[in-house]
């Protein structure tokens, strides 16, 4: 039993960065109708934005809470000017071109940020994985049984974690369904020539979209890289396709939906490799997807929209 | 389609009736020349410049594995540059070329007949991860060329022909190695395994340590994989905590080790690992913290062994290249050293003298043990146990086949 | 680069009128191919950069036909690939043995792997038409990350298989491809693409590129079009598999990866979405171009790194090439247009495709 209670606290821990990840895709794509493959990779640059910073500040201040704050607020910052840059001047000649030309340059800027930090030259990190900081000072927030060798741990970051999740889950739901500018958002995902037609600014809306989703990829980073202890160039790959695998099941689009889908792939993930197959994890994730797809094209709490002629 | 199905038929007649092709290269063909037609015997080529000896280096020097790659490149480095200060071989310099495979067997394969056929070298040295090994043997083999994997341990490599050799021991040594230590030293009954399933390195010393622990009478409780790369092993360590192993067998690679090490102590599994020399690199105690301490690994060398030799070679190591030299580069240190002797021995550099010269390695002082090679050309020698404490090794004991 | 020219000049019969069909372009290519073999017979290096370039045009004209004629993004063509990568090796060490009593042993080995070859070719069909068939329902961009995630399936799937070698590969596979067979292949290829651009059936794909709704009310049944164009480049997809795992000592699943599908795609978006001649003209280009790289580096002696960091900034340049291609010329160098519409210099020929 406490097997499973564990295993159920880690497929939710791994789930509430899926689901903080898969939030960042969601908001884009609600707006731009565009999978931001390099998402995934926006998030590993804050990571080392993080990395960086907490370097920078030295080991004594890690642990402060100030010092983690300025951590976050470096690597989200740095994050979101990154996401307006790649908007800015990546998607938005774009806009009017065919849907694959855009997912195409996503693509392509997924991999010059990915193998990019591969290099070591200057100031890129090199392909080698490096130990992330504790930069909260892990304490056990609840355990069962025997204190000294418990059967259950909870740590104080996954509660963090999931906190954290729940509340920006909340806010996000909140600005798009009751603030004027989650208002223009929603206009501007229904239709941006009409929503231009009525005054709304639609490119400085879809920036602060862009702008918002980067800094909860950086955010969702940090707390990954804390949850899993290190940071590689790679990891914005792997975690961006998840996540996204997590936003589609979630019905992208969907705030609510993301958040659900991520904590049920992360439940899954976790189910088949405790109590199924280990080896056969990213096959199941995949096998998922394309299931939810099959079954219900809009994802689980997504509407069909017919295609536009 | 009906169109197409003359068109093929036709193309196939000709194609029967006119088609040259040489024919396979008997897999043990005496003298080497590999039955192949119309192919210079590459080996005994002496470049123009025949001054010097080209020597040539495949390894990984990106990707996942670069650390394997660069530390081989420095050790073969570190030897050339000590043989060219002493005069060269025979009165001629030494000159290595490298190419780097990314980690790939297909580029492995490119990168040695790039080698063979272009610089004309007259020996190879190289990899690290088995696949591209592999890939390199069938190459060389081929063409006649001798190689000598420095710490390829998988036993298929120098299976493929009498041109291949290793200077370091096998997996199903390794596990044996290991398996022995857990049962006689930790005394353990029960052991868990987690093993990297990308990995044929990990998947051989998963099978042997399996064998052999169960024939010593100790009992395998469970064992899980995880994908080389991966950063959450939780449900991997839980499902492994439930079994109450002694000690859990973790045979993979650094990067992933110094996580699941990490990950094993947060969940509260306190027992020691135990693992092998995958583990062997500095970067490993900056992942891991001190999470590995009171862990055991076998590995090829102790950097803490007395012997002059190999004191000598990591100061000589840490002069050039910063750091205390990993277990790769002793062993690319050796596989340059047997080559170099091995050239001096050989009455010329043709491939068959110099692979006879090499098959004839005895005793021969490396820094990562004696090296004798036997009838299969691999090297029989002992393993070190190494403990893990404050981010240092320390020896534990040594175990011999 | 005598031999590049070589490598464009078998697949040039493919631009013969349509008026001249039939054998004539078989009576050009096998030839021309083996005067090739012979004449390379004695330089494997030489031997085996041709027969990668050769694979990489197979596999990048042939994903042309999904990607560029029907404009369905598939970025999993690698898991085709292994597909028949494999099945073709296991099909091959299998026949290791065995000859046919009435030929001789070399002509028996090319018509067991010929075999071979069709055996991966059509395991990959087969694959092709068991994912295509769901997922050529999904738009677009889920098209993209449901082929993705099939060839991550597959991977995973071959890593667990006993029989194929799990992380280890296979080895030991007859080395029996030569440059003339994978020329045959790839003027094959070639010849396919070409004639699927040109007939009825083509026009069909076109008409789903530029507009699947307006295509569908005209009575094109997009689905069925969408899945057999997918089947057939699987098809030669599996063949490259095959073709690949008879010159490679040695296949493991790491050479399947998402990557390696990035690379092909990248090749078929620089030489043009939809132009056969362009996908060649890439994959000649992005094969030879590290290499001349590295050979341009190592002249200036070995030991600069700077040989070592072609592979690395590789991947990071094939990004960016991504990105500035889509910004500037997002059809690419050729567009829809072939090698002979692209330069004036060439005899003005009847226009085909569109």
């Amino acid at each position: 039993m406490s097997e499973f209670i564990q295993h159920l606290i880690n497929g939710i821990s791994a789930g509430t960065i899926y689901a903080l990840v898969a939030l960042g895709y969601t908001m884009v794509y609600g707006v731009l109708k565009l999978i931001n493959f390099a998402h995934g990779d926006v998030m590993m640059v804050g990571v080392y934005m993080g990395y960086a910073t907490a370097f920078g500040l030295g080991r004594q201040a890690q642990s402060s809470p100030w010092g983690v704050l300025l951590i976050f607020v470096v690597a989200m910052g740095g994050c979101a000017l990154m996401g307006f840059l790649i908007e800015r001047f990546a998607y938005r000649p774009l806009r009017e071109k065919p849907r694959l030309t855009a997912l195409i340059t996503a693509i392509g800027i997924s991999f010059t940020l990915s193998y990019g930090f591969q290099l070591d030259i200057g100031f890129l990190p090199g392909s080698a994985p490096r130990a992330f900081p504790q930069i909260i000072q892990p304490s056990q927030w609840f355990t069962l049984g025997d204190p000294e060798f418990p059967d259950v741990v909870v740590w104080n970051w996954q509660v963090i974690s999931l906190v954290l999740a729940v509340v920006l889950m909340a806010g996000l739901q909140y600005l798009v369904y009751g603030t004027r500018f989650g208002r223009a958002m929603r206009a501007v995902s229904f239709d941006h020539r009409v929503a231009a037609l009525m005054g709304i600014p639609t490119d400085r809306v879809i920036s602060v979209t862009f702008m918002i989703g980067s800094a909860l990829a950086a955010g969702a980073g940090l707390l990954y890289a804390i949850k899993d202890t290190s940071v590689s160039p790679l990891m914005g790959l792997y975690v961006g396709l998840k996540a996204f695998v997590a936003a589609v099941i979630g019905g992208i689009g969907n705030v609510p939906g993301a958040m659900v889908g991520g904590l049920l792939l992360g439940l899954v993930e976790e189910f088949v490799v405790g109590y199924a197959a280990s080896t056969w994890r990213d096959a199941v994730a995949f096998g998922f997807l394309i299931l939810v797809l099959l079954v219900r094209p809009g994802g689980l709490f997504g509407r069909v929209a017919a295609e536009k002629v | 389609m009906r169109r197409f199905a003359p068109m093929i038929l036709a193309a196939f007649a000709l194609f029967a009736g006119a088609c040259e092709k040489k024919t396979q290269p008997a897999p043990a063909d005496k003298g080497g020349q590999g039955g192949q037609v119309a192919q210079p015997a590459a080996g005994g080529a002496t470049p123009a410049a025949s001054d010097t000896i080209v020597l040539g280096e495949v390894g990984s020097l990106t990707g996942a594995q670069a650390t394997f790659g660069v530390s081989t490149r420095n050790g073969v480095d570190l030897a050339i540059k000590e043989a060219n200060a002493a005069g060269g071989v025979k009165g001629k310099k030494l000159k290595v070329i490298v190419y780097d495979d990314q980690g790939k067997p297909e580029e492995a394969a490119q990168a040695v007949t790039r080698l063979i056929t272009q610089d004309k070298v007259v020996l190879i040295l190289g990899e690290v991860a088995s696949s591209n090994s592999l890939a390199m043997a069938e190459k060389a083999q081929a063409a006649g060329v001798p190689m000598i994997t420095p710490s390829s341990t998988n036993p298929s490599v120098t299976e493929k022909g009498e041109y291949i050799f290793r200077v370091c021991f096998i997996d199903p040594f390794q596990g044996f190695v290991m398996a022995k230590f857990a049962r006689e030293h930790l005394k353990a009954d029960r052991v868990a395994i987690l093993q990297d399933n990308k990995s044929a390195y990990s998947i051989g010393l998963t099978d042997v340590f399996t064998q052999k622990f169960a024939e010593m009478g100790g009992k395998i409780v469970t064992t899980q994989s995880y994908s080389q790369g991966d950063t959450n092993f939780r449900a991997q360590l839980t499902a492994i905590k439930k079994e109450k192993p002694q000690a859990i067998y973790v045979p993979g690679y650094y990067n992933d080790v110094g996580i699941i090490a990490r990950q094993a102590r947060e969940m509260g599994v306190t027992v020691p690992l135990m693992g092998g020399d995958g583990w062997d690199s500095e970067k490993l105690y900056e992942l891991a913290g001190n999470a590995l301490d009171g862990s055991y690994f076998s590995n090829h060398y102790s950097p803490s062994n007395p012997d002059p030799k190999v004191q000598k070679f990591i100061s000589d190591y840490k002069a050039a290249y910063g750091g205390v030299p990993d277990a790769l580069a002793a062993l690319g240190y050796d596989a340059a050293k047997v080559a170099i002797a091995a050239l001096e021995r050989a009455q010329d550099t043709s491939g068959p003298a110099v692979r006879d010269a090499i098959a004839q390695t005895k005793d021969f002082p490396g820094v990562a043990g004696n090296i004798t090679l036997d009838q299969n050309r691999n090297a029989v020698k002992s393993a070190a146990i190494l403990k893990i404490g404050n981010g240092k090794t320390e020896f534990v004991t040594t175990i011999n086949p | 680069m005598r031999t590049a020219s070589a490598v464009s000049g078998s697949g040039s019969p493919s631009g013969v009128p349509a008026s001249l069909r039939g054998i004539l372009p078989v009576l050009v290519a096998v030839p021309a191919l083996l005067v090739l073999d012979w004449l390379l017979s004695n330089s494997p290096f030489a031997n085996y950069l041709l027969s990668i370039m050769a694979v990489n045009i197979i596999l990048a004209v042939s994903l042309n036909i999904v990607n560029g004629m029907t404009g369905q993004f598939s970025i999993g063509h690698a898991g085709f690939m292994a597909v028949g990568a494999y099945l073709a090796g296991v099909t091959s060490l299998a026949l290791k043995d065995v000859a046919l009593s009435f030929l001789p042993v070399a002509v028996s080995d090319q018509v067991f792997l010929v075999v071979a070859l069709l055996v991966g070719g059509i395991s990959a069909a087969l694959a092709g038409f068991l994912v295509g068939l769901p997922s050529l329902r999904l738009r677009g961009d889920y098209l993209a990350i449901v082929t993705l995630g099939f060839g991550e399936i597959i991977r995973v799937a071959v890593t667990n298989t006993e029989a194929f070698g799990r992380a280890l590969g296979l080895s030991g596979i007859p080395q029996t491809s030569s440059v003339a067979m994978v020329g045959f292949w790839v003027f094959l290829v070639v010849l396919v693409a070409r004639r699927i651009a040109g007939s009825s059936h083509g026009r069909s794909l076109w008409a789903i590129r530029e507009d699947e709704v307006a295509a569908e009310a005209m009575g094109v049944n997009t689905t069925g079009y969408k899945v057999r164009a997918f089947v057939i480049s699987s098809f030669f997809a599996g063949v490259a598999g095959g073709l690949f795992a008879h010159f490679v000592p040695i296949i493991n699943p790491g050479s399947f990866t998402f990557v390696k599908s990035m690379e092909i795609v990248v090749m078929v978006v620089l030489g043009g979405l939809g132009s056969t001649t362009g996908a060649i003209v890439a994959a000649v280009f992005l094969t030879l171009l590290p290499e001349a790289l590295r050979s341009a580096f190592s002249a200036f002696g070995s030991e600069s790194n700077l040989a070592q960091q072609v592979d690395q900034i590789r991947m990071p340049v094939y990004g960016l090439l991504l990105v500035v291609l889509m910004l500037s010329r997002p059809q690419g160098l050729f567009g829809t247009k072939e090698l002979w519409e692209v330069i004036p210099r060439w005899i003005p020929r009847r226009r085909k495709g569109m």
